[in-house]
């Protein structure tokens, strides 16, 4: 029986401060459990230090988990580590790896030579991966002249020209324009549906991203895994609520929203821009609206746009973890 | 190519320095000789210290390390590759420092043991960059505070490996000591080679000695490099610090 992609038990991790007035320990990831099945395309959610990178450094074997188990393509990363990168690769938004005086092409060239690709396997490989990423014309340019978007496909030809098993992609997307985003986001679609032993674990900020991609996905804040499941059944946890979104006229007290009766979640942001401020509700009741829209009304500020929607991946991040993204 | 004119002029001025007091002082002809020769060794220590030394370090720094560590390939392997990298650019420079200052001062030198020299320079090099590739752990530990490091490895070293003058000036037990760099017994070595005669009044030790001797220190330093890289990434991993930078 062919073992999971990635197989995840108990698995923590505490990082100690290097001296002890620098701080006290952190425990980045608390009794995971996680199984990763080999074909999907999977990702992880999760606002900035959740343990989301921890978790990816220890299944990419740089670094050991303090307690629990994590096993890739069923090898152990603590014993079998070597066993373990010959299978995978990893992306990081906001790389910078490489060397500004090689050309691209000797940059992605000294990557495959790592793996024991084959030199005319591995150039002919990165020539068509230029092509597709719309880097062809900038092969036998110096790194250090790649834009960022730029920079970051070539990262991404970078994970994928060795054809890995498993891939880690940490936020590969990061700070990209809607072209380049997409462009890589269809690149890792196509990639892992074209072979079914081929499997994604991917993280990132971008909701709408991985509600589009991913098969399933599981959100982690604090080091645990609050959720595990499709987008679609995520979605259901918050279905028997309602979603209200009130754009208002600049509201400065936002207090007592939170306290309404019926209202189970509200975040707010304000634009100083348009002076206005967006409120967000996550409703048990849907009685609660009148008692929001008053509330409203009391503190001096005017109804721009009131909507009610259906939970969206968003609301099942901020029903379980109390907060949206920063 | 404004940095091939930098790395050879101004050794060559420490050099001519030397030379001139040397020549000023009525010293015996081969003095000038040592000088080049241990002025032409200066550029492997400093890629040493400066380079090889602080390479795990800036790999950290600039992203690539983590990709190496990833990378199901041995460790060694990628540190002989800066070291080969930095061992033919330093060549360069020493080469031209060596011609330069033997074609300035007039130097005659034998070549009537080409086959020693060739493995003496060989042995002493891969003895002096396996100490290249085990500070390179180090470095990576120490992070930032490993440049006070070199910066005292320097100039100390310099006296104390004999660049500009014979070591066995130093005393027995002072030369013994500083024989820990590969490059003390290898310079001495290259002294005696080149000018045939002089081992007995100038010479530490015997050259097949300084030979066996740092062939030891080969087998020694590259074990250690290898230890010690692989002690520092098992700390790095539990630690978690293996790819923070800034360190």
């Amino acid at each position: 029986m062919t073992p999971p992609a990635v197989e995840v038990k108990d698995l923590t991790r505490v990082f100690e401060p290097k001296k002890k007035k620098e701080g006290k320990s952190v425990r980045a990831l608390n009794s995971v459990d996680l199984r990763i099945e080999r074909g999907e395309l999977f990702g992880l959610l999760g606002p900035n230090g959740a343990g989301k990178t921890t978790l990816l450094k220890i299944l990419s074997t740089l670094l050991l988990p303090t307690s629990g188990k994590a096993y890739v393509a069923g090898f152990d990363v603590e014993k079998d580590f070597n066993a373990v990168r010959k299978r995978i690769n990893m992306v990081s938004g906001g790389e910078i790896s490489g060397y500004g005086l090689l050309t691209v092409k000797e940059n992605l060239w000294m990557f495959t030579q790592f793996y024991g690709m084959k030199s005319a396997v591995a150039k002919q490989r990165i020539d068509e991966m230029l092509v597709e990423f719309g880097l062809a014309d900038k092969k036998d340019e110096k790194v250090r002249t790649l834009s960022t978007g730029q920079r970051q496909k070539m990262n991404v030809i970078r994970g994928f020209v060795t054809d890995p098993e498993i891939i880690f992609l940490d936020e590969p997307t990061l700070g990209l324009d809607v072209n380049a985003s997409k462009i890589i986001r269809d690149y890792i679609v196509n990639w892992v549906h074209s072979n079914e032993n081929r499997t994604v674990l991917l993280t990132t900020h971008y909701m709408m991203e991985a509600d589009q991609l991913c098969n399933r996905i599981a959100i982690i804040d604090d080091g645990r895994i609050l959720a595990c499941d499709t987008p679609k059944n995520l979605k259901k946890l918050v279905k028997m609520n309602r979603i209200l979104k009130l754009d208002v006229t600049s509201l400065k007290d936002t207090a007592h929203f939170g306290s309404l009766p019926g209202v189970e979640q509200f975040t707010f942001q304000d634009d100083a821009e348009k002076s206005q401020t967006s409120l967000k509700f996550i409703l048990t009741d849907e009685s609660a609206v009148n008692e929001i829209v008053s509330e409203v009304l009391r503190k001096g500020a005017k109804i721009l746009s009131l909507q009610k929607t259906e939970p969206t991946l968003e609301d099942v991040f901020i029903k379980m973890v109390g907060k949206g993204f920063e | 190519m404004s940095w091939l004119f930098f790395d050879i002029t101004l050794p060559l001025l420490t050099v001519s320095a030397y030379a001139y007091i040397y020549k000023y002082m009525n010293s015996p002809p081969e003095f000038v000789g040592f000088v080049i020769l241990g002025g032409a060794m200066t550029a492997f220590w400093l890629n040493i210290l400066w380079a090889m030394a602080s390479q795990l370090y800036w790999e950290k720094e600039i992203g690539n390390l983590s990709l190496y560590l990833m990378a199901p390939v041995s460790r060694m392997s990628i540190l002989a590759g800066m070291a080969v990298g930095g061992l033919f650019m330093t060549s360069i420079r020493a080469a031209a420092t060596m011609v330069i200052g033997v074609l300035i001062f007039g130097i005659a030198l034998s070549f009537a043991h080409p086959l020693m020299l060739v493995l003496i320079f060989v042995v002493t090099m891969v003895s002096l960059y396996g100490m290249g590739m085990m500070f390179a752990s180090l470095y990576l530990l120490l992070g930032r505070e490993a440049y006070h490091l070199s910066n005292l490895l320097t100039e100390p070293i310099y006296l104390t490996s004999g660049l500009y003058f014979p070591v066995k000036a130093l005393g027995f037990w002072a030369a013994a000591g500083a024989s820990i760099v590969p490059m003390t017994l290898g310079l001495d070595a290259l002294r005696q080679l080149f000018y045939p005669g002089s081992g007995s009044e100038y010479g530490f030790l015997p050259v097949n000695v300084e030979l066996a001797i740092l062939v030891i220190l080969c087998v020694a330093f590259l074990f250690l490099s290898k230890y010690s890289l692989d002690f520092m990434e098992k700390l790095g991993k539990t630690t978690g610090r293996l790819t923070l930078r800034w360190q």
